[in-house]
């Protein structure tokens, strides 16, 4: 029987949440992992870096973002007498999006080990940009694999890693998404392991990423956390974010696990959970990806299957361990919201609250708006929008059927 | 029940030379493809042959096996195929150590204990599983253990002396010792520092020693005999029968294994 105090205090030493995680990985990395568990350890202990970060993140990244009430959203949405909702403003961080704040962190971490060449993968382009801004300012070496297909779709971020000095080197295998950049970039660390860090972007992949980069963005709910009691006196009822891999989502649960906090992660449906979707939590399995048990997408043979998502950001076969353990649990809830009702949330925060947020937290605005309507009065709702939506003009441009 | 892993590596040892393992992916270029590939391996000089299992996202191998699992899988081609295809060699007399190279979700998919059971009864000597390490293994490995099919783990030169100890510890049938610290395919020459990592595995492992990744020369084969027990030889094999007109493809793998094992200069010194 696990209690409530034990949850904040996985993974275990072997890398697992319950029965997910670990690492599933070729041997030749699995020094590497140790390392850099080693390296996180003594960097967690140590307070010199814990200072640099706070500061670079302060100065550079511009913490802490404010917690915005959103009540012309809640008000149209509910009507007169609407719960409270506050939205944690991860889009208001230099670069746009919550992933810069575990970028920077394990760029440091990276100096710390002394490798001067850092790896990654992105799928829209947001952990890439985030990956080369951080290598710009350290002074690392950066190389960010991506899909053929994201490259098509976001011309706009390619040029901007290339502009902060990272080589984009196009992936052409498979189903040439995120998930193939993912194998590419593994495979660019197994051969470079001695001088490489694998910045990885999300809360998957073997221990101990899940829990670092878990540890890098859990920024996020302890300062909405401490935010929300100064402004309502009180813990939010409810707090609801977008899950793909799922670094946002971990990064606002993560501060609110042991409290009595109903916690909401939300998939993408895609074209809704009959069709091709995102959503492994909804309608995967349990099986090994990237290096760690989880739930994923795949056929009765155990082949991995493509997903499909609007937000290109969501769009992933896999999701982190510690999800699949909230799931199991029954610790944290998770729905999933189609590319339809994604957009239309897209735009309903862009009209209500002048806010243009990226697809992927359009994903909890859209569960939000289902959401509201049924809870009471006194309710206090905390959604993380994890990225402004600058990135996604092109893709909903053309599913609104306009030319720019 | 007979060893055929242990029984080989007596004879080559007995030889004096090392054994040649062969790698080929399932049920590759064609779904029945496989039997008649095997055995022109074997006809060839090949003293073993691993069966790749084909997967989506294998992130350990390279262009070549991923472009061929990528056409198995395209083809419609399961386990099931590349153990139906273990299962007619056995049948057809084929008495050579056969083993299965793969990725562990298709086998976590079947359930560990019902594929190990499939496997063994299929004729599979030992298992491969690139992604699955020492530490997460043992779900696999007893099964696998129960029903006679041996769990191969691999080693790489950036292996810590605690992990190559747990693996001489818990490994069976021999170790996989991967040469380079890269994904697998051809090389021009094998790696520099092979001679050191092989003796540190050795101080800690009594197993047989098998080195692959980057194996595509008959000088590869007979440096790596020097200090190892056995040469795998994966890519070259995926590169000649890719290369290849079918009509000649079972020539050209003979003809590769000839070369490999050194009976093609035995051949010619005899004429």
């Amino acid at each position: 029987m696990t209690t409530t105090a034990d949850r904040s205090a996985l993974p275990d030493e072997r890398g697992y949440f319950g029965g997910f995680g670990g690492r599933y990985v070729p041997e030749t990395l699995m020094p590497a992992l140790a390392e850099l568990e080693e390296a996180y350890r003594a960097a967690r202990e140590d307070a010199a870096f814990g200072e640099e970060l706070d500061r670079l993140l302060r100065e550079f990244v511009g913490r802490p973002t404010p917690i915005t009430r959103a009540d012309r959203l809640a008000e149209r949405i509910a009507g007169e007498g609407a719960p409270r909702v506050y939205l944690k403003r991860e889009d208001l961080t230099h670069t746009g999006a919550h992933k810069i704040n575990a970028a920077l962190a394990q760029g440091l971490l990276a100096q710390r080990m002394g490798k001067p060449r850092i790896v990654a993968e992105t799928g829209a382009g947001q952990h890439g940009v985030a990956t080369a801004t951080a290598c710009a300012l350290l002074g690392l070496e950066c190389v960010v694999y991506m899909g053929a297909e994201d490259v098509r779709r976001q011309a706009l971020n390619v040029f901007r890693m290339k502009l902060l000095g990272a080589e984009v080197r196009t992936v052409e295998s498979g189903s040439r998404t995120l998930k193939d950049a993912i194998n590419e970039a593994i495979r660019d660390w197994v051969t470079n392991v001695r001088t490489t860090h694998y910045l990885l972007g999300s809360v998957v992949g073997p221990h101990p990423y899940p829990l670092l980069v878990r540890d890098f963005q859990a920024v996020i709910g302890h300062e909405a956390r401490a935010q929300l009691i100064e402004a309502e006196g009180r813990l939010p009822s409810i707090a609801l974010a977008c899950v793909g891999g799922g670094s946002n989502a971990i990064g606002l649960f993560h501060a609110f696990v042991d409290d009595p906090v109903r916690l909401i992660g939300v998939e993408a449906a895609g074209e809704g959970l009959e069709g091709r979707h995102a959503a492994p939590l909804a309608a995967g399995a349990p099986g090994v990806l990237h290096g760690s048990r989880s739930y994923l997408l795949q056929d009765a043979h155990g082949q991995v299957t493509e997903a499909h998502s609007i937000s290109a950001g969501l769009d992933y076969p896999g999701v982190g361990p510690e999800h699949a353990w909230l799931k199991v649990s029954e610790r944290a809830e998770y729905v999933s919201v189609t590319d339809a009702e994604a957009l239309a949330a897209f735009r309903l925060l862009s009209e209500t609250e002048g806010i243009i947020p990226a697809l992927e937290p359009a994903h909890a605005l859209a569960h939000l708006a289902r959401l509201l309507p049924e809870l009471g009065e006194d309710e206090l709702v905390l959604v993380n929008l994890s990225g402004r939506g600058d990135k996604d003009m092109g893709t909903v441009a053309d599913a609104l059927g306009v030319t720019l | 029940m007979t060893d055929r892993i242990a029984q080989l590596f007596e004879r080559t040892r007995a030889e004096g030379r090392p054994a040649l393992i062969a790698f080929v992916p399932g049920c590759w270029p064609e779904p029945d493809a496989t039997p008649g590939i095997v055995r022109a391996l074997l006809e060839g000089g090949a003293d073993a042959v691993e069966l790749g299992v084909p997967f989506s996202d294998p992130l350990a191998d390279g262009v070549t096996n991923q472009a061929a699992y990528q056409q198995a899988l395209d083809a419609g081609v399961t386990q099931d195929d590349v153990l139906a295809s273990v299962r007619a060699l056995r049948e057809d007399g084929v008495s050579a150590p056969l083993l299965l190279m793969g990725y562990f979700n298709p086998m976590l998919a079947r359930g560990t204990a019902s594929f190990t059971r499939a496997a063994a009864e299929a004729g599979v000597d030992g298992l491969v599983v690139v992604d699955l390490p020492v530490e997460e293994a043992a779900e696999l490995a007893e099964p696998a253990r129960a029903h006679g099919v041996h769990l191969v783990y691999l080693l790489a030169p950036t292996s810590t002396r605690e992990r190559i100890a747990a693996v001489g510890e818990h490994g069976s049938g021999f170790v996989y010792c991967v040469s380079v610290t890269g994904v697998t395919g051809a090389r021009a020459q094998v790696s520099e520092e092979l001679p050191a990592f092989i003796a540190r595995v050795r101080e800690h492992a009594a197993l047989p020693l098998a080195v692959g990744f980057g194996i595509s020369a008959r000088e590869h084969v007979e440096e790596v005999g020097r200090i190892a027990d056995a040469a795998i030889v994966g890519s070259a094999v995926v590169q000649t029968i890719s290369e290849a007109p079918r009509e000649r493809r079972h020539d050209a793998v003979r003809g590769l294994m000839e070369r490999l094992s050194g009976r093609a200069t035995a051949k010619a010194a005899a004429s």
